[in-house]
């Protein structure tokens, strides 16, 4: 090994730790803020190591509130979302080639849009039909770009089905109705479950579509921004570290899901011939 | 059509169609038609809507032209998010080259999901762990201060906080397109470059950036487009003199009570994002397709 | 007894390309009935169309005398085997079976006894709650042919089943497929690019070769009778030898070669003075000086084959002629490198117009 290159072995270690300390240390400060004693979240000075801040959490009601709308919000984003995301990709896989570029180009087009454009051009729309901001609109103005992420997903999924299936299935005298039901959508179930969680996420942790069509609803992020404007407290931390602890354990189960979908696959693969 | 109706029968294809259509129309399409709309037309108390001053024009696009802090700000953020997506890259591309070209299997796997862990926590919570890592009497200061590095508190709310915020928020989708395209880069190829003599500068600059072109275009594009988009970051770790587009559109909707000026804004920010968006990808040739990965 | 299956002028294009042209035959009904062609000769698209999932552009199809325009392939009195056998990968293989009950509404109870007999039929007793992922390639071939058979189809539709099977497995399913269609007496029609399998299991085969049909017959009449050149070429091998026609009489076509006048068999739409071609196969080439038509040959080299083995050997015009030896009289085979003589009798030559 030449001196040049034991340098460069050296520079890329440093590099190499600051980019993961970099990436976790505002995260581990926030966490640890939680048992600081102090009034202000931070870990200096050390003011005594105390779970005050997750009783403070708990007797928090704004907060409470504020989960339960993002709750709401998520189980009706949902809700909307994979059915038609389901209908997107079915749609965008039985088109032929040409129509199929335009259409997908429609179809993520939110995808390229600034949250914050999602969230005015919705409110607009609904001002004039009369409808205000709140739990409504936020999931309409979420659902508009979170399908796209379930169009992708699930037409990812549809590109390995094999579509000799269907036609079995017919063959055996099913209707259509039985080859979507029996057929393709337990083909896309383990697509289904990992859209699904992701629409959960992306719907809870959204900030800058929700802001513009809240209304007077306050979901959970909402809340926390505000806090920082009008009083930030460890209980704050306490919040993230349990979100964090939750979105962990998720994403957890959304890889195993996952990856048990990929040998699920591989396994259908096996079936056709090479 | 005919396809889809072949396969899924009347009943089902219309249902398909239909849940389609009322996305792409109603939820998609209508709502940016009708922040056009807005933007083009003046604000107007209700009872003179619909009456003779009720005219098209380009009076609130002209505005941000005319008006000189709302201008300044506007080609700020863009200037910025600009200076985001290439510090971003910086950021990342080493890493992205490592995890690619010379992490074991193991290795690689351990450290995307070490990636993705910060990725999973909201946006918000991941600002507001900067927010507390940069007060004035934070952390930081206080580190640098124990080491001698500065001799009094730093104010790193304003730019640099932004700058640092938003790198650490879009680190993800940089680092992933990158790291996809080098990944499908043959290892012979980048060992050849050294074995003709190129220095290890020269292998990258003439090897691997060029193969991981659509990558690199893609992350950045990604990135722009968020760092311009964005609310949260500059909300919470910005200053008054470091004001974000976006913040600009939120006073004219919930402070300025002008709603078409505000749509007039938000149209403009997202005919730059798209812009951005078309021409880099034409200019670095990627498709479309290749995008939403 | 089954259903019969009838082709009246069958045509198919797919835009502008011509994938089946003017093909007509008649399937008996409980027979087994092979299309052979090499792939791309359309006989996918025969039996797609057959099944339904394909309407012809121009033709009929009639199944037990019913014409089947318009009706579905969940309609037709038909079931399909695929060339991937298309099990479905998230069902157990009793649910795969009964699927086609399923989709007539028949109650659970009776579907798993109806799936039970089925794996039965196909010697899978017990296996009824694997799932098709955990079967080997055996068994799943018989998964697939147990669905099939649970829909009680007049005509069963094979495309090409057994080719992802090993050399081995693939002798055995097809003696087994034989024996299920004579114990069933379904209609089964059988597609193949592989002759010795369609010749080994038919009672009759179909020849197609670009979207035409060559010829229809037994396998017997394919292999002594070939009515074209193609079919002459592709089932079994031969030699092709060409000339010109001096005289035909008595049903013998007199061809003259470059190695002197030579007889065969007339063949169809063949007639004096045209360019020709005569066609005889290894197994008819005698190494002997004596016979009724004579050639001769430079040894190249012998492929042992194990029941017999292969002379090839250079004609003076430099044209290959491939005799085969059985092993029996290996001893009595040419010498490498020498001049050969060879020797075939009129019956066993047929001539066919050149084309």
């Amino acid at each position: 090994m030449s001196a040049a290159d034991r340098i460069m072995k050296g520079l890329f270690g440093i590099y190499f730790a600051a980019f993961f300390i970099y990436l976790f240390a505002p995260l581990a400060i926030m966490a640890a803020a939680t048992f600081n004693a102090s009034r202000f979240p931070t870990v200096t000075p050390w003011q005594g190591t105390t779970l005050e801040w997750f009783d403070a959490l708990a007797a928090d009601r704004g907060m409470w509130d504020s989960l339960w709308t993002s709750i709401v919000v998520a189980f009706f984003v949902v809700l909307v979302v994979l059915p038609v995301g389901t209908a997107a990709a079915l749609v965008l896989t039985s088109l032929h080639a040409r129509a199929r570029s335009l259409l997908y180009a429609v179809m993520v087009s939110p995808l390229l849009t600034p949250g914050v454009v999602i969230g005015i051009s919705t409110l607009v729309l609904w001002r004039q039909l009369g409808v205000g901001g709140g739990v409504f609109l936020i999931v309409i103005a979420q659902s508009s770009f979170i399908i796209c992420y379930v169009m992708l997903m699930v037409a990812a999924r549809l590109m390995r089905f094999d579509r000799t299936q269907e036609e079995a299935a017919l063959g055996l005298g099913a209707s259509k109705f039985m080859v979507f039901r029996r057929v393709i959508l337990p083909f896309l179930k383990p697509a289904l479950f990992a859209a699904g969680f992701l629409a959960v996420l992306q719907s809870i942790e959204n900030y800058n579509t929700t802001l513009f069509v809240r209304g007077f609803d306050t979901p959970l992020t909402v809340y926390i921004a505000t806090k920082v404007r009008t009083g930030l407290t460890p209980a704050v931390n306490a919040l993230a570290l349990i979100m964090i602890a939750v979105t962990i354990v998720g994403a957890v189960v959304y890889e195993v899901v996952r990856r048990r979908s990929r040998t699920a696959s591989q396994a259908s693969k096996e079936e056709q011939p090479a | 059509m005919a396809e889809l109706y072949r396969r899924f029968g009347g009943g089902l294809g219309t249902i398909f169609l239909a849940l389609v259509a009322a996305w792409l129309a109603g939820m998609v399409l209508a709502p940016n038609v009708m922040m056009i709309d807005y933007s083009l037309r003046p604000n107007l108390p209700p009872a003179e809507i619909g009456g003779s001053r009720d005219v098209y024009s380009l009076q609130n696009i002209l505005y941000l032209a005319n008006e000189g802090v709302h201008r300044a700000i506007f080609f700020k953020t863009v200037w910025a998010s600009a200076l985001v997506a290439f510090v971003t890259l910086v950021v990342c591309y080493p890493l992205a080259y490592w995890l690619a070209q010379n992490a074991t299997p193991n290795q690689t796997a351990i450290a995307i999901l070490a990636l993705t862990i910060p990725f999973w926590v909201n946006e918000v919570l991941r600002t507001l762990a900067w927010y507390i890592l940069l007060a004035f009497r934070g952390p930081l200061n206080a580190l640098l201060l124990a080491l001698g590095i500065i001799d009094e508190p730093v104010r790193w709310y304003g730019n640099t906080g932004v700058l640092a915020g938003m790198t650490y928020a879009y680190i993800l989708f940089m680092l992933f397109p990158i790291y996809n395209s080098i990944e499908s880069l043959e290892k012979s190829q980048i060992e050849a470059a050294r074995d003709l003599g190129a220095s290890v500068w020269r292998t990258h600059w003439r090897v691997v950036i060029p193969h991981a072109k659509a990558g690199i275009a893609t992350g950045c594009v990604f990135t722009f487009m968020l760092a311009a988009g964005s609310f949260v970051v500059p909300a919470l770790l910005g200053a008054p003199g470091s004001r974000w587009f976006t913040e600009i559109i939120y006073n004219w909707f919930f402070e300025g009570g002008d709603w078409n000026r505000g749509a007039a804004y938000a149209l403009v920010l997202l005919v730059l994002c798209l812009t951005v968006v078309l021409v880099t990808l034409k200019i670095a040739r990627v498709n479309l397709t290749d995008v939403a990965k | 007894m089954s259903h019969s299956v009838e082709l009246q002028n069958v045509g198919m294009a797919f835009g502008q390309t011509r994938a089946v042209t003017d093909v007509s035959f008649t399937v008996e009904g409980g027979e087994f009935f092979s299309i052979l062609g090499p792939s791309g000769c359309g006989k996918t698209t025969i039996l797609r169309i057959v099944a339904g999932f394909l309407d012809p552009t121009e033709g009929k199809v009639l199944i037990g005398g019913r014409d089947m325009k318009g009706l579905g392939p969940d309609r037709r009195p038909t079931a399909m085997i695929f060339q991937s056998l298309a099990l479905f990968p998230l069902m157990p293989v009793w649910e795969n079976i009964a699927f086609g009950l399923e989709a007539r509404r028949v109650a659970k109870a009776e579907r798993r006894k109806k799936a039970g007999e089925l794996l039965k039929l196909v010697a899978l007793e017990g296996l009824g709650d694997r799932m098709p992922g955990e079967l080997s390639g055996g068994q799943r071939q018989r998964v697939a042919i147990a669905r099939a058979l649970a829909v009680e189809p007049q005509v069963l539709l094979l495309d090409e089943p057994l080719s992802a099977l090993d050399l081995k497995l693939r002798q055995h399913m097809r003696a087994e497929l034989r024996s299920l269609q004579k114990r069933t007496g379904v209609t089964f029609i059988y597609i193949t690019h592989d002759q010795s399998e369609a010749l080994a299991m038919s009672d009759r085969v179909a020849v197609m070769s670009d979207g035409v049909l060559q010829q229809v017959g037994a396998p017997r009449e394919l292999y002594d009778n070939p009515a074209t050149p193609f079919v002459a070429r592709f089932v079994g091998e031969t030699n092709a030898i060409a000339g010109k026609v001096t005289a035909i009489e008595n049903g013998l076509a007199t061809v003259e070669s470059a190695f002197g006048p030579l007889s065969g068999r007339v063949g169809d739409g063949l007639s004096a003075g045209s360019a020709a071609k005569l066609y005889v196969r290894p197994e008819a080439l005698q190494h002997k000086t004596q016979g009724e038509n004579r050639l001769t040959a430079t040894i190249e080299r012998i492929d042992f084959e194990g029941a017999f083995a292969l002379a090839h050997g250079r004609l003076e015009d430099g044209s290959l002629l491939i005799a085969s030896i059985p092993s029996t009289e290996l001893g009595k085979a040419p010498e490498i490198g020498t001049r050969a003589p060879f020797a075939f009798q009129n019956a066993n030559a047929v001539v066919l117009p050149d084309g």
